[in-house]
C-alpha cells in the first residue's frame, strides 16, 4: 500500500523549511504580483477546461456551432469600404476625434426615426444613449442600478454575456423558467412573491423577449402583456435586450416591451446582428433620469462611443439599402436554421428535444437523461465540432440546471457545414450515451423552484411548427 | 538552409490554448537572446512551407496528441528536419502513462499502483463489477486520468466509491483508455531535466501546492491559484532522491534534450513517479521555466543551447 496521508498542516518527515534543495530559504510564489490587489469581483474569473477547449474551436477543421458570429460576409463590403474611405477623406477631423458621451445626435435621430418605430417604440433622440455594442449598454445599466448583493431576475437559461456583467457587479441572479413562449409569467410572479416574502426586491428583470439567446424562443403578444403586467404589479423595472428583433424569419418584427411601457422599461438595441459587430455600436433607450446617469457612466468608462463607427453606421443607414440587407440576413439565417433543425431531427437520438427558433441565431437542445454537455465537450472537440454547454447560461448554483442542455448556433457556418457539424455531434452523443449506459446515470438533480424538466417545457411547445425532415 | 528557428504551437489537441501560450513564451525568450524565431501552427500547409523554407531547427511545443505522441516528430525525421526534444519512439512511450510507468518501474522507480483499462472493458464486463474490482485492488482514494494527455484535463481525484463512475465518464470523454491510480498524498514535485554537453542534468525541484489540494486545469493555469515553492520545501537528501528519479526516468525512457518528471513524495520521504512530459509547458505559470530561473539560468539561453545542439545532430 503506497497511500499515506500527510498531516493537515502539510508537514511531514521530509518537510524541512529553511533547508531547501539549494540551501537557501525556500520561498512560495503564486506567480502573480497582483494577487493581493484583486477585487473580490475578480475572484470568480478563473481559467477553465471549457475555455481551453474553445481554443480548438477556432480552427477551420472544427465546425463551430458555438459562437454567435453574424455572417458579415453577406454585407455589401465594397460599399462599406467606400463609406469608410469617404468618411476619413471628407470628415476625418470629426471621425477620428473624441465625441459626445451620449453619442452623435445624427445617429440617435436615425435610431428613433428608422429603427425604433419598427418595434413599436416612439422616442426622442434625447432618450437614446449610443453605446459600444449593447454589451456596454448592459454594463452601464447594471453599474448604475446594482450594488453588490442586489438581485436581478433573468430567464432560465439567460444570455451568458449578461450573466458575466451581473457577476462583475456582484449581483445575485435568480432564474425564472421559460416555456415555448418564453418567460413564464406565473413563475415570474411566484418568484417576485417569494423574494418579497424574504424581504428582497429585485432591481430589475433582464429579458430577451425576441428570438432568445440561448433558448431560441419568442414571447408572443399575450405573453409580453402578462410579463409587463406582472412587473408593473410588483414594481420591478425591465431591462429589455433586443439584438435579434429584426431577424424574424416570417418578416414580422415583434413589438418591444418598451412600446407599452416607456416609464419602467430600458430598451437595449444593437447594430451587431443587422450590420456589424466589429463596429461595436448599440444603444439604450431610457427615461431621462436613467439616461443622464448612463451618459455619465459612459463617460467614466469609455469617454464616448467611437466616432468613426457611429459615422459609418449613420452613413450605412442613410445611403445603403439596409432594410433589404436585413431581409438578406433573415433569409440566410432561415435557410441555416432549416439546415440545423432538419439535421438535428434526422441524426439526434429520439429522447433529445430542441427549440425551433422563428428568428435569431440559436436553438436550445436538451440531451437524453444522464448526459452532461460539459463533460461531453472534449469528445466533441476530438470529433471536430463545438457547441456551448448549457451550464454557461445559468448563474452560480443554478449552473447544474444546464447540465443536459447545449446551445447550437447556426448563424456562421453554411448549411453543408451545419449538417456536417450536426452529424459529427450526433456521433458524439451516441458515444457519450453508450458511456453513460455503461457507467450508469449520475445522481439526478432536483430543485423545487426550477428543474431540468423546464428545459423540456421550452422545447416541448416550440417544436411543433418545425420544418419537414430532409 | 536559413538560420531561423521555427516554434510549433497550437495544434488540434485539447491543450491547444496551453501550447499557444508556451510557444509565445519560448519565442519571446529566444528573440530575447537575439535569435530569429517564427511561431507557427500546424495545418495542411505546414509541410509544403517546411519543404520550401527549411528552418535551421524546429522547436515542437505542441502539447497533447500529435505533439507529444511522437507523430509530428516522426514526420520531421522523415523530412530530415532537426528538432529539439525526444525522438518519436521515446515520445510514444512517455506519452502513454501506463507504458511510461512500466518502463520506469522496471528501472527501479516507485510509481503508484494502478490499472489501465479501455472503455470497451467496462462495456464488455459491466462497469459495476470492474469498478468493484478496481476498488478492491487499489482502495481509496484514487486518481482517474486519461492514459494519454496532459494538463490534468479529464483527471479527477476520487475519495468516495460513489464518485468513481462520474470520474470514469469524465476521463473517457478525453481518451479511450483510463489510468486508475492510487492517490498518494504528499508533496507534489516537478523535476525538470535538460541535457548539456556534459549530459543530462536536473534542475531544482519545484513544489506545487494548489489551493484546492488538486492540481487540476484551473489550478494550473489561473495565475495565483497555486503556490509554488522553488526550491521545494524538502530536505537536501530528499531533493537529491527526486533529482535522481527524474534523471532515471529521462534515461529509462530514452528521452532527449529536455523533460519534466512529476513526482509525489509520501510521508516517509519516498518519491513516486506520476508521469513524464516530453514537451513540458512553458507558460507563465508552468513548472519548467520556474526551475530554470531557480537554477540561476535564463529560459532563452537554455532554449538556444538546446536548439543549437539539435541543429547539428
Amino acid at each position: 500500500m503506497v497511500s499515506s496521508e500527510m498531516t493537515d498542516d502539510g508537514s511531514g518527515p521530509v518537510r524541512s523549511p529553511g533547508t531547501g534543495a539549494s540551501g537557501g530559504m525556500p520561498h512560495g510564489t503564486r506567480l502573480d504580483p497582483f494577487l493581493e490587489a484583486y477585487a473580490e469581483r475578480a475572484r470568480s474569473m478563473t481559467s477553465s477546461e471549457i475555455r481551453a477547449l474553445f481554443a480548438v474551436a477556432s480552427r477551420p477543421e472544427v465546425v463551430s456551432l458555438a459562437g454567435g458570429m453574424p455572417f458579415v460576409s453577406a454585407l455589401p463590403l465594397d460599399a462599406v469600404a467606400d463609406t469608410f474611405r469617404r468618411l476619413i477623406a471628407e470628415r476625418g477631423a470629426q471621425a477620428l476625434q473624441y465625441g459626445s458621451g451620449q453619442g452623435m445626435e445624427v445617429l440617435r435621430e436615425q435610431i428613433v426615426a428608422a429603427l425604433m418605430p419598427l418595434v413599436g417604440v416612439h422616442a426622442h433622440p434625447d432618450d437614446v444613449v449610443v453605446t459600444v455594442g449593447s454589451q456596454q449598454g448592459l454594463d452601464i445599466v447594471t453599474r448604475i442600478l446594482c450594488d453588490p448583493g442586489d438581485i436581478i431576475v433573468a430567464e432560465a437559461p439567460s444570455y451568458v454575456g449578461a450573466l458575466s456583467v451581473f457577476a462583475a457587479y456582484q449581483a445575485e441572479v435568480v432564474h425564472v423558467p421559460m416555456d415555448g413562449d418564453g418567460l413564464d409569467p406565473d413563475a415570474l410572479a411566484e418568484t417576485f412573491r417569494q423574494l418579497a416574502a424574504a424581504g428582497r426586491r429585485p432591481k430589475f428583470l433582464y429579458t430577451v423577449p425576441s428570438f432568445h439567446n440561448p433558448a431560441g424562443v419568442t414571447q408572443g403578444p399575450d405573453r409580453r402583456r402578462a410579463v409587463l403586467d406582472t412587473c408593473q404589479a410588483f414594481g420591478v423595472p425591465i431591462v429589455e435586450d433586443d439584438p435579434y428583433g429584426l431577424l424574424g424569419f416570417d418578416g414580422e418584427v415583434p413589438r418591444a416591451l418598451r412600446a407599452d411601457d416607456a416609464e419602467s422599461v430600458l430598451y437595449l438595441g444593437s447594430f451587431s446582428k443587422t450590420f456589424s459587430p466589429g463596429l461595436r455600436v448599440g444603444w439604450v433607450v431610457a427615461p431621462h433620469g436613467v439616461r443622464e446617469k448612463l451618459v455619465l457612466a459612459t463617460e467614466a468608462s469609455v469617454l464616448c462611443p467611437p466616432q468613426l463607427s457611429q459615422l459609418a453606421v449613420s452613413a450605412y443607414l442613410a445611403e445603403q439599402p439596409w432594410w433589404d440587407q436585413v431581409k438578406v440576413f433573415r433569409e440566410l439565417y432561415r435557410e441555416r436554421r432549416d439546415a440545423l433543425i432538419s439535421a438535428v431531427q434526422s441524426h439526434f437520438p429520439a429522447e433529445t428535444t430542441w427549440t425551433t427558433p422563428s428568428g435569431g441565431f440559436y436553438s436550445w437542445v436538451t440531451l437524453p437523461e444522464g448526459l452532461d454537455s460539459s463533460s461531453m465537450l472534449p469528445r466533441a472537440v476530438t470529433a471536430r465540432v463545438a457547441y456551448v454547454p448549457g451550464s454557461a447560461f445559468y448563474a452560480g448554483n443554478a449552473k447544474r440546471l444546464g447540465k443536459r442542455s447545449l446551445r447550437l448556433s447556426y448563424c456562421f457556418p453554411d448549411p453543408d457545414r451545419i449538417r456536417e457539424g450536426v452529424r459529427r455531434l450526433a456521433g458524439v452523443i451516441e458515444s457519450e450515451l453508450e458511456l453513460v449506459h455503461t457507467f450508469g446515470s449520475p445522481v439526478a438533480h432536483t430543485d423545487p423552484a426550477l428543474s431540468a424538466r423546464d428545459n423540456a417545457r421550452i422545447a416541448g411547445q416550440s417544436q411543433a411548427p418545425g420544418p419537414a425532415t430532409e | 538552409m536559413t538560420h531561423h528557428m521555427l516554434v510549433l504551437a497550437g495544434g488540434l489537441s485539447h491543450e491547444r490554448d496551453v501550447s499557444l501560450r508556451s510557444g509565445r513564451r519560448v519565442a519571446e525568450a529566444l528573440r530575447g537572446v537575439g535569435l530569429d524565431v517564427t511561431v507557427r501552427d500546424i495545418d495542411a500547409t505546414f509541410l509544403g512551407e517546411l519543404a520550401n523554407d527549411r528552418p535551421s531547427v524546429v522547436i515542437p511545443l505542441l502539447h497533447g496528441a500529435s505533439g507529444e505522441d511522437g507523430a509530428i516528430r516522426a514526420v520531421l525525421d522523415a523530412m530530415a528536419v532537426p528538432y529539439v526534444g525526444s525522438d518519436p519512439d521515446a515520445c510514444r512511450a512517455a506519452f502513454d502513462k501506463p507504458t511510461a510507468k512500466a518502463r520506469v518501474a522496471a528501472a527501479g522507480l516507485l510509481t503508484p499502483r494502478s490499472v489501465a483499462l479501455p472503455q470497451t472493458t467496462f462495456r464488455e464486463l459491466g462497469a459495476a463489477p470492474v469498478m468493484g474490482a478496481l476498488l478492491d485492488t487499489l482502495g481509496l482514494p484514487l486518481v482517474v486520468k486519461p492514459a494519454q494527455g496532459g494538463s490534468s484535463l479529464g483527471a479527477t481525484a476520487v475519495r468516495e466509491a460513489a464518485d468513481l463512475p462520474a470520474a470514469m465518464v469524465s476521463c473517457f470523454s478525453y481518451a479511450d483508455t483510463a489510468l486508475v491510480e492510487q492517490l498518494v498524498s504528499g508533496i507534489e514535485i516537478a523535476v525538470s531535466v535538460i541535457e548539456t554537453v556534459e549530459g543530462p542534468m536536473s534542475l531544482p525541484p519545484v513544489e506545487i501546492a494548489p489551493d484546492g489540494g488538486f492540481y487540476d486545469y484551473a489550478a494550473r493555469y489561473t495565475a495565483g491559484a497555486t503556490e509554488f515553492f522553488v526550491p521545494a520545501r524538502i530536505d537536501l537528501e530528499t531533493a537529491a532522491v527526486c533529482s535522481k528519479a527524474a534523471l532515471l526516468a529521462h534515461s529509462a525512457l530514452g528521452l532527449r534534450d529536455l523533460s519534466r518528471t512529476d513526482l509525489i513524495i509520501d510521508s516517509s520521504g519516498q518519491p513516486y513517479f506520476l508521469e513524464v512530459n516530453v514537451a513540458p509547458g512553458m507558460t507563465e505559470t508552468s513548472l519548467f521555466p520556474q526551475a530554470v530561473t531557480a537554477a540561476g539560468l535564463e529560459l532563452g539561453a537554455i532554449w538556444r543551447q538546446l536548439a543549437e545542439r539539435a541543429g547539428v545532430r
